[in-house]
């Protein structure tokens, strides 16, 4: 069995699952979103009271964090008395940041664990080991009545990825170009391992970057083996005890890919798919209104680093605005200690409250027809930052940040060469 | 398992979650104004086109990106007959399945289908019939799970159902 399995396995109370079996698993840790005040509803529609475990279900107000609207004051003024009267052990109110961050940094995401959360990027948490996926908010009412859900036990995908990554290429790049050669509906059912030797030794926060957009490619869930760098961010957050499930050698992948990213260049996702993606010598040199550096896939402390060390002692482009939104508090307050932030607003950006805004098009940088944003998040599907009429290129923070200073698209390569 | 009659609406692969139901009506509430806004995303009109019982069809990843419940909600609210697409994009599926929406994965049904086709959904078969062409197209029949959902109307009466038997 594959330790994807494993997890279904144990969660179902079973020694053994296989492919396309439907099991009922106890989830170990569920997530709300601000989005999703559905989900109460449907909770009292069903018949629900209490919740299944006040200290396995939390809110997150990230997607409308701080409200920008009366509509969305009241759906967290609701939210925030279901807490109060459920009595649950964890909230994130608006002054914490995007659940994927949260979560981990709060000591709730472990190896081995199912986390179920109402955001299809629950698949970032493949990065810690942990078995994450997304549901709409009847799904997560089912869970918040019972703790448990029913899932198909998914074909696993391996990917694997070899090599070192030239200077000035990130591990967003690294996904996008997976996503190109594969396509968006690569993984529509299947579950998707990332292997390989630049897998093995990548940092938390890349991690999370790769798991973060296999949702992009379909996937119920992501997987990465944890490693040193893994456990230690997990023992620093919590005592919770935890074992490592390891795939069974003779395991059969339904299919397997291998990549060497020794030679990648910065990639580009071109209007408006997630699998439209050039690298960035063949991307159109389009004049930018809008970059931005923030939200679950792009807004940790490595990618605003990536922008500050483009961006320091510069200007940015007089016709363009940069936004930063930390992911979450913790990682604006680390910015800050380290300096970034201060180069960055001298820089020409501007910072919002860590949360997803402008990444769904809710509010805190959303695009007018016609403008065209260059961005460190997820999805460029038309309308998702705002108008229909806008463009949204997916690049890594570092092409943002030199799309902010330039104006342009541009090889974020070629900004601090014989310049220094 | 009753059967689906409606005119076909035809789409492309990857329609996603945004052009059904665009990030900016997420705050709506209002089942009539959810509707409103059905596939508006992948086409202004429509609404204005589309009446109660019609049908969807469309390519591979139908319903990719967000998790959002109003994707399915728009399609429940704007009375859709029947989503057949290629695939589905797995969180709309689960989601579209527990609000009781008929969805069917048929391989190859965009080339079997034009715009404005009469179609004949038969779930417990798993079949589409074209009637305007008489063509019958086989798609895949859903786990036994997914139709004792549908059969419920839902997976909301099939739970109070059990939570009633919790007390």
């Amino acid at each position: 069995m594959h330790a994807i399995e494993k997890i279904l396995a144990r969660a179902s109370g079973k020694d053994t699952v296989t492919t396309g079996e439907i099991v009922k698993a106890k989830v170990d840790f569920a997530e709300v979103n601000d989005l999703y005040l559905q989900t109460i509803y449907s909770f009292y529609e069903m018949g629900g009271k209490k919740v299944w475990d006040k200290d396995k279900l939390c809110f997150v107000f990230d997607h409308y964090a701080p409200a920008p609207t009366i509509k969305s004051a009241q759906i967290h003024k609701e939210m925030r008395q279901f807490v109060q009267e459920q009595g649950l052990t964890h909230h994130f109110d608006i002054n914490t940041g995007v659940c994927h961050q949260v979560m981990p940094e709060a000591g709730v995401v472990w190896p081995g664990m199912i986390l179920v959360a109402t955001d299809s990027h629950t698949t970032t948490h493949g990065a810690f080991g942990a078995f994450g996926t997304g549901v709409g908010a009847t799904d997560m009412a089912t869970i918040m009545i019972s703790g448990e859900l029913w899932f198909r036990v998914p074909e696993i995908i391996k990917i694997e990825i070899n090599g070192q990554l030239p200077e000035g290429v990130m591990a967003k790049d690294v996904i996008l170009y997976i996503l190109g050669k594969l396509g968006a509906d690569a993984a529509v059912y299947k579950a998707i391992e990332f292997c390989g030797s630049y897998v093995e030794n990548l940092g938390v926060a890349e991690r999370m970057v790769i798991c973060n957009m296999a949702v992009e490619m379909g996937a119920k869930t992501a997987y990465m083996v944890p490693n040193q760098q893994v456990l230690e961010y997990v023992k620093a957050r919590t005592n919770r005890p935890f074992d490592i499930l390891e795939t069974d050698p003779d395991f059969k992948y339904a299919e397997s890919y291998v990549f060497d990213i020794s030679q990648l260049s910065p990639q580009v996702a071109v209007p408006h798919s997630v699998d439209n993606v050039v690298p960035i010598e063949e991307a159109p040199s389009v004049k930018v209104d809008q970059a931005f550096i923030g939200a679950c896939t792009g807004g940790r402390v490595e990618d605003i680093k990536a922008a500050a060390d483009l961006l320091r002692g510069k200007k940015i482009h007089p016709h363009t605005r940069l936004v930063v939104i930390p992911a979450s508090n913790e990682v604006f307050l680390e910015a800050n200690k380290l300096g970034y932030v201060e180069d960055l607003i001298k820089a020409g950006a501007t910072f919002s409250t860590p949360g997803c805004g402008p990444c769904l098009g809710a509010h805190e940088g959303v695009l007018a027809s016609g403008e065209v944003c260059v961005t460190a998040s997820n999805r460029n599907f038309p309308g998702r930052m705002g108008s229909t009429g806008a463009s949204v290129y997916l690049a890594s923070p570092a092409t943002a940040a030199a799309a902010a200073l330039t104006g342009h698209l541009v090889d974020p390569r070629t900004i601090n060469k014989g310049v220094e | 398992m009753h059967n689906v009659t409606g005119k076909a609406f035809v789409f492309g692969h990857n329609i996603d979650t945004d052009q059904i139901y665009p990030g900016r009506y997420l705050e709506l509430v209002d089942p009539q104004e959810i509707a409103s806004h059905c596939m508006e995303g992948a086409d202004p009109t429509f609404v204005q086109r589309f009446s109660p019982g019609d049908i969807i069809v469309a390519g591979r990843n139908f319903g990719c990106g967000s998790s959002r419940e109003h994707a399915a909600i728009t399609l429940l609210h704007a009375g859709v007959g029947a989503v057949v697409a290629e695939s589905f994009a797995r969180i709309f599926y689960r989601n579209a399945i527990n609000l009781g929406i008929t969805v069917l994965v048929c391989p190859g049904i965009t080339k079997e289908v034009n715009e404005g086709d009469i179609l004949e959904v038969n779930l417990g078969e798993g079949l589409v019939i074209n009637k305007t062409t008489g063509k019958t197209i086989t798609g895949e029949k859903l786990s036994d799970y997914a139709l004792e959902i549908l059969a419920h109307g839902g997976i909301k009466p099939l739970f109070r159902k059990i939570t009633a038997q919790m007390e």
